[in-house]
């Protein structure tokens, strides 16, 4: 167990420093969600209320937009050179590979989402009404977003399948974490009247099903 | 005693039959030259000992492992030296030594003493140390992946074109570490087109066509 929480320190710090040098995050992924959200506030053509409505969805629609990039960016620095044969090679446990991706790439998105967060406070001027929601859901939905997108990453190299068919299998996969996200948001934004918390123990559950269902796959995936 | 053992091999890539029933044993201490034209089967064959590839038919035992059901095991004793490079670009030639190192599961007491082992063996200064794998060139590449390779001390050398891109110096390093690793108790097999130089290490010559094994020849150095 040791080892496994070792290996999984080392992928991810590995996958953080690699990102730290390219800075794909900052100077591309970053400007790429600031632009989401002005576009969307300039095509809804909407007033300052309808924005602040809408704020959640967008969020979230941001968000994963933005993930598809660093998970696609994730996946690329394994196979560019083949450093995942090498990871195959080295008898690391393939649940240490899918959890340090999957760490990193939610580390990254936490980074996105605060950035988002203020994006939206400022540009749609949401107000937060329940701070300890939105975290808790920011923080819950990014893993589940990051462990199903790290488990079809690895799926879609193994396949050989393009990298733009990655949006076409993961986007309709997410659609229950966008909904119970956007729904926890809503309320801890005071625009719905809904039970945030439910649905944040909804998404609180895809994340653990995800994440176990993610690494168990990629277990397999290494085996055969 | 055998460490590669192989009893009609067949394995596909991606639906294509690129070994066609492999029969072949390689014992401990023996450098193994594997020849034959482009497409014959030598990179398969490499990657399958390697324990990357699943066999779709005939048996393997590969260091006294199962190689259909044992390839996790496998893995962990072999090292792979293949054309790509397997580092991270935006690292540096230090950062992925150590990370390679440390992944690999070597003790943590051994970790300092191995890498600079490494890095002296294959001639890697301080100065190329710190610089990106990004900005190096193909023979420095080629010296931080064998490095990478060398520091897992693996029991089993799987190597393809061991010395592409390396200069007179840097094929000589190669020789000499192949020849140090076999004295020291493990086995290479080694794939190449450099027909002379391989040809002066090795024990025994095996020629691929077309994904079977056509030729065996004991003309090596033994």
């Amino acid at each position: 167990m040791k080892r496994l929480f070792a290996d999984i320190g080392l992928i991810t710090g590995k996958d953080l420093k690699i990102e730290l040098r390219s800075r794909v995050l900052i100077n591309q992924v970053a400007p790429f969600a600031l632009m989401i959200l002005v576009l969307f506030g300039i095509a809804l053509d909407a007033d300052q209320q309808s924005l602040k409505n809408f704020a959640s969805g967008l969020f979230w629609i941001s968000v994963l937009l933005c993930a598809l990039m660093a998970i696609s960016r994730s996946m690329t620095i394994e196979r560019d050179d083949e450093a995942l044969v090498g990871l195959n090679l080295s008898g690391v446990d393939p649940i240490a590979i899918f959890l340090g991706k999957t760490c990193a790439i939610a580390i990254q998105l936490l980074v996105l989402e605060i950035f988002l967060g203020v994006g939206i406070i400022l540009l749609y001027r949401s107000e937060v009404e329940d701070l300890w929601l939105l975290v808790s859901t920011g923080l819950f939905a990014c893993i589940a977003v990051s462990a199903l997108g790290t488990i079809f990453g690895f799926l879609a190299s193994g396949l050989g399948v393009r990298e733009t068919l990655l949006p076409i299998l993961l986007l309709p996969l997410l659609l229950p974490v966008l909904i119970g996200a956007t729904r926890a948001f809503d309320d801890a934004l005071g625009v719905a009247a809904v039970n945030g918390w439910n649905w944040f123990a909804f998404v609180a559950g895809l994340t653990v099903i995800l994440t176990a269902v993610g690494a168990g796959a990629n277990h397999l995936m290494a085996e055969n | 005693m055998s460490v590669v053992k192989l009893d009609g091999l067949v394995a596909l890539l991606e639906g294509f039959p690129a070994l066609t029933g492999v029969d072949l044993t390689v014992n401990a201490g023996e450098i193994l030259f594997v020849k034959g034209p482009n497409g014959a089967g030598k990179t398969t064959l490499l990657h399958l000992c390697a324990g990357l590839i699943q066999p779709k038919d005939g048996t393997g035992l590969i260091l006294g492992h199962d190689l259909s059901s044992e390839r996790t095991a496998i893995r962990k004793r072999v090292g792979l030296l293949s054309h790509s490079s397997g580092l991270y670009r935006d690292l540096t030639v230090l950062e992925n030594i150590t990370f390679w190192t440390q992944i690999a599961g070597v003790e943590q007491s051994e970790i300092d003493s191995r890498i600079s082992w490494a890095l002296e063996r294959m001639e890697l200064d301080s100065k190329l140390q710190n610089q990106k794998v990004r900005s190096l060139s193909a023979g420095q590449i080629r010296r931080t992946s064998l490095a990478v390779f060398i520091v897992r001390r693996p029991d089993l050398w799987l190597m393809d074109e061991p010395h592409a891109g390396l200069d007179q110096e840097g094929r000589q390093i190669v020789d000499d570490l192949i020849e140090e690793s076999v004295a020291a108790g493990a086995t290479a097999i080694v794939a190449s087109h450099d027909f002379e130089r391989v040809l002066k290490l090795s024990t025994r010559v095996v020629t691929l066509s077309g994904g079977a094994v056509v030729g065996v020849e004991h003309e090596g150095n033994q």
